[in-house]
């Protein structure tokens, strides 16, 4: 992972094409540290790395999850880890949502688990952001079709408050207290070429109108 | 997408995307649970007017394990066989709640009335009409190329492939929509019929014809697909004067699977006349993928119900 | 109606006079065939004089035919009233009454109705309905073979002497496909002035067909109906009539083929007319790819290389007349699969926009042609004296008026015709009929039936 700065620095505001305030919240090097703090925090509650496994959530929870398993294989000392595929993967919950018919077509990402399947292992599920928990209850529904994991727990890079189901992340990169109508924004190097998380807040009226 | 009635309305991101779906379909069907819950709360009718007990199967599969409610009409014993008009019987298929309609019927173009004729507005699956097409066979057909003939690769379309279909042409929805699905996605084919099963006109499809199996099978094809060939049409319509000749000519017997590459598989859409267009030992063959093939239908028809209901209905009727 | 009408136009026929005739009608400043201006002067019935400036009698309706074509009573060679059996699609008083919307005087009835009209009897029962229905003339066609069956001759003579005076004989809808048959029936009709119309149509070629056979047929999974169907029986029928000296007449052809087959006949001296539908001069088979059934027609539409050629055929005189073949279809039998859904479409009400917009405007035929093509020819191959004559003092008064300068969308619920199935609802199409006159008593004022 590369510790450049991409864009402006944390608590530096602009203000976007449609008039919208940007206030960026995390910058590169903060998502590095919040990403280490978490696999460090994993490790800890899960006593090692035996019987883990982290499934991303796509889209972005898929990098994320690749950049906390080589964490974790580091801290255990094993950077290459023997096989990382064994230690993560991806969980698509596409066909579990709630809200299908009322949105456009989604396209489904791969599923894929790793070898040693879930039944029994401690499943940590990893996304970028934590709003409604809906997402999460879909993919605990999708967990459950594959296998009985002896414990399922959450770890995201933000949580923005806002949970509209009984759903609490294990794991949080940074508590982001937010107001409904803005948008947490992020921004990975694998999707985006850049480490970034900026609040949108629309537009209040100023500057150019698309 | 609104409706599924024809590869002649699909565009390759269209079918590239169902195929996608598809690909995960079939994944989940690997899991302890196989049931999703994607189209709880829906209702999908089958509407067959012919029988075909396969397609209809595969269809309530499909839609009972994305957790979809099944009604089934069949012709026999219904108001159907009773001269119910098709309008009728969509109007009352509507006023029942059906959230989509699957329809098989004799007649080409009944499924593109249904969806077009302003009489229901619930999605239509063509399920096989008439001789006209039946895009869920190509499709299936595609899927299971692509697994065998470009595998490790699921967002691959079947450029560089060749396909040799054999068959009764002129009266085969299945040949239709596999040559235009089979090109969309960039494979070339190549017709082999009798002259008489070759539909006039159909020198203007984007594939070669010829009257010639065996040539075309030296050409060392990827793929040779197998129609069934129907004997009361063909000795019966004169378009052939024995069976024994057509099979002599026109089947896929062990000599000539023999004569294929290592790695051609053989497929047919089922059911299959064993003797007649293909012999039972090339059925049961290590190439061939008749088997694997019906599987492969519920995958792409899980995906068609989806693409066509879990999805926004205003966005969709944008499309068509 | 557009508001070109010169005074309120009340919906009764203007002014009957006091001894029951019509009264006197001036048509001022039209243009008889297209050509000169000239006004029309109709008394008791018949053409007073035609020339410029004419003075209104007394008592006389004026009407401004400024703008308009006056051409003489139109006259369709092949209609379908559907009666008697078939009144849920149209009667012979809505039917009379969408022909003289059409711009028609006189019609002729095919003869495939239940009972089919093989008999001096049913034939007679027609006219008679015709007659006393009013909006215009009508000539029943009588069956070639009884009951259609194609297997024996029915009693032309006895048909041809009865009152209905049957001059034109076909079994249409099927085809006289028996050479045998087909040679008698030539040779029979010859004793009083008949002729036979040929549905040309093999049907062992044909099982089954449900558009023209070629690429869209091919694609679309549809049987195909091949154009040689229809022209190895014009060929042979031609070669027939040749051999035995009858007349023959060709019912709604439909390919390139089969033009050039009558062009080769009419070279070589033989003694046969064709008619083209206005449908055949527009529509292609590429209209099936919808499954519409409103678009089901027997002969098919066929290929633009074929409408191209029966364009040419009827301009260049080898096709000499537009036929309508109105076949109206109740609503269910049109709202159904293609396989089963009837064959035919409605015509009387749209077919002289149809000529004008694909033969006139496109500089193909002139107004006078058209005259020749859907009023004299049509009459004399029917043998109607009253009919299709010239506009001239002394001849009967059967005239139209057209305004060739509206341009409207076809709507099919305007349409007198009880049935709606007609391919061009939707579609713009010029030309507005001004006035439609029948013996000196107007039957349609600017698209309007006048009731008695």
């Amino acid at each position: 992972m590369n510790d450049d700065h991409g864009g402006p620095a944390q608590g530096a505001a602009s203000t976007g094409p449609q008039g919208h305030d940007i206030s960026r919240v995390l910058g590169a090097e903060e998502i590095r540290r919040a990403l280490t703090r978490i696999a460090h925090e994993i490790l800890e509650s899960g006593h090692g790395a035996d019987d883990l496994v982290l499934l991303g959530i796509p889209h972005r929870g898929v990098p994320l999850v690749r950049r906390l398993a080589e964490l974790i294989a580091r801290a255990e000392g094993r950077p290459d880890a023997d096989d990382p595929l064994d230690l993560h993967g991806a969980l698509d919950i596409t066909m579990y949502r709630d809200d299908l018919r009322g949105n456009p077509t989604r396209a489904p990402s791969p599923t894929r688990i790793p070898r040693g399947g879930i039944d029994g292992r401690t499943v940590v599920l990893v996304d970028d952001v934590l709003f409604s928990g809906r997402t999460v209850r879909a993919a605990l529904d999708a967990l459950s079709a594959i296998g009985r994991p002896a414990a399922v727990r959450l770890a995201v890079l933000v949580d923005r408050g806002h949970r509209e189901l009984p759903i609490r992340a294990d794991h949080v990169g940074k508590n982001l207290p937010t107001a409904r109508t803005e948008r947490v924004h992020v921004q990975l190097a694998e999707t985006d070429g850049q480490d970034a998380v900026d609040i949108v807040r629309p537009g209040t009226g100023e500057g150019e109108r698309a | 997408m609104r409706h599924f009635i024809a590869i002649s309305d699909l565009s390759r991101e269209d079918a590239l995307a169902v195929l996608a779906t598809a690909e995960h379909m079939a994944e989940t069907q690997s899991r302890s649970i196989r049931k999703l819950p994607t189209l709880v709360g829906t209702t999908v009718v089958n509407l067959f007017f012919e029988d075909s007990t396969r397609t209809r199967i595969s269809f309530e599969a499909a839609a009972k394990r994305l957790s979809a409610d099944v009604i089934n009409f069949s012709a026999k014993g219904s108001s159907l066989s009773k001269g119910e008009s098709l309008k009728d019987t969509a109007l009352t298929l509507q006023a029942m709640g059906a959230d989509a309609v699957v329809v098989r019927s004799g007649s080409s173009g009944a499924a593109h009335l249904l969806a077009h004729a302003g009489w229901i507005d619930q999605p239509i699956i063509n399920a096989g009409d008439g001789a006209h097409e039946h895009p869920t066979q190509a499709m299936l057909d595609a899927f299971t190329l692509r697994r065998h003939l470009r595998p490790g690769d699921p967002s691959a379309d079947l450029e560089g492939l060749h396909v040799v279909i054999v068959g009764d042409i002129l009266h085969s929805r299945v040949a239709r929509s596999n040559v235009l699905l089979l090109t969309l996605l960039g494979a070339r084919v190549t017709l082999v019929a009798p002259p008489a099963l070759v539909p006039v006109g159909a020198s203007s499809w984007p594939c070669e014809i010829s009257y010639d199996l065996d040539a075309a099978l030296a050409t060392g094809p990827d793929a040779v697909m197998m129609l069934r060939v129907q004997h009361e049409r063909m000795v019966g319509g004169g378009f052939f004067p024995t069976a024994g000749e057509y099979s002599r000519r026109y089947g896929l017997s062990t000599a000539r699977a023999a004569t294929l590459p290592a790695h051609t598989i053989v497929m047919h859409p089922g059911p299959m006349n064993r003797g007649l267009e293909i012999a039972g030992a090339v059925a049961d063959s290590p190439r061939s993928v008749i088997v694997e093939q019906v599987a492969s239908g519920v995958f792409v028809r899980m995906a068609v119900l989806y693409h066509l209901l879990a999805t926004d209905a205003r966005e969709a009727h944008r499309d068509r | 109606m557009t508001a070109e009408t010169t005074a309120a136009t009340p919906a009764r026929d203007h002014g009957a006079r006091d001894n029951g005739a019509p009264a006197p009608l001036l048509l001022r400043g039209g243009r008889p065939y297209g050509e000169d201006i000239a006004d029309v002067l109709l008394v008791d019935g018949l053409i007073q004089a035609v020339g410029p400036d004419l003075e209104a009698p007394e008592g006389a309706e004026i009407i401004d035919a400024e703008g308009c074509i006056i051409l003489p009573g139109l006259v369709d060679l092949h209609t379908h009233l559907r009666e008697p059996g078939g009144e849920e699609a149209e009667t012979v008083e809505t039917g009379t009454r969408a022909a003289a919307r059409g711009g028609f005087t006189a019609v002729h009835a095919m003869a495939n109705t239940t009972p089919v009209a093989d008999t001096a009897g049913v034939v007679e029962q027609v006219a008679m309905r015709g007659e006393s229905a009013g909006w215009c003339v009508v000539r029943p066609v009588g069956a070639v073979t009884v009951g259609l069956g194609g297997e024996r001759l029915a009693e032309l003579d006895a048909m041809a002497n009865s009152r209905a005076r049957v001059r034109v004989f076909s079994d249409d809808g099927k085809c006289v496909h028996d050479p045998v048959l087909m040679r008698r029936a030539l040779e029979y009709v010859k004793s009083f002035d008949g002729v036979i119309a040929q549905h040309a149509q093999d049907p062992r070629l044909t099982e089954g067909a449900q558009m023209h056979e070629g690429v869209v047929s091919a694609e679309l999974g549809l049987a195909g109906w091949p154009a040689v169907a229809e022209e190895s029986i014009i060929a042979r029928d031609v070669l027939l009539a040749q051999h035995v000296g009858s007349r023959l007449h060709v019912c709604h052809l439909s390919t390139a083929g089969s033009v050039d087959i009558i062009r080769w006949a009419k070279q070589r001296g033989i003694d046969v007319t064709a008619e083209v539908t206005p449908h055949h001069l527009l529509l292609t088979d590429e209209e099936v790819r919808e499954f519409d059934a409103v678009n089901k027609v027997n002969p098919p539409l066929r290929t633009a290389a074929d409408v191209e050629a029966v364009r040419a055929g009827l301009a260049d005189g080898t096709i000499d007349i537009v036929a309508t073949d109105h076949a109206p279809h109740p609503a269910d039998a049109k709202d159904r699969e293609w396989d089963q859904a009837a064959m035919g479409m409605t015509g009387l009400e749209t077919a002289l926009s149809l000529v004008q917009a694909t033969m006139v405007d496109e500089g193909r035929l002139t107004w006078r042609d058209v005259a020749r093509v859907m009023s004299e020819t049509p009459a004399r191959i029917g043998r109607d004296e009253e009919q299709g004559r010239p506009l001239a003092a002394g001849e009967p008064a059967h005239v139209l008026v057209w305004d060739p300068r509206p341009v409207r969308v076809v709507d099919p619920t305007e349409h007198a015709s009880l049935s709606r199935n007609s391919p061009f609802a939707g579609r713009e199409l010029p030309g507005l009929n001004r006035l439609t006159v029948l013996a000196g008593r107007p039957t349609v004022r600017d698209g309007r039936v006048l009731e008695r």
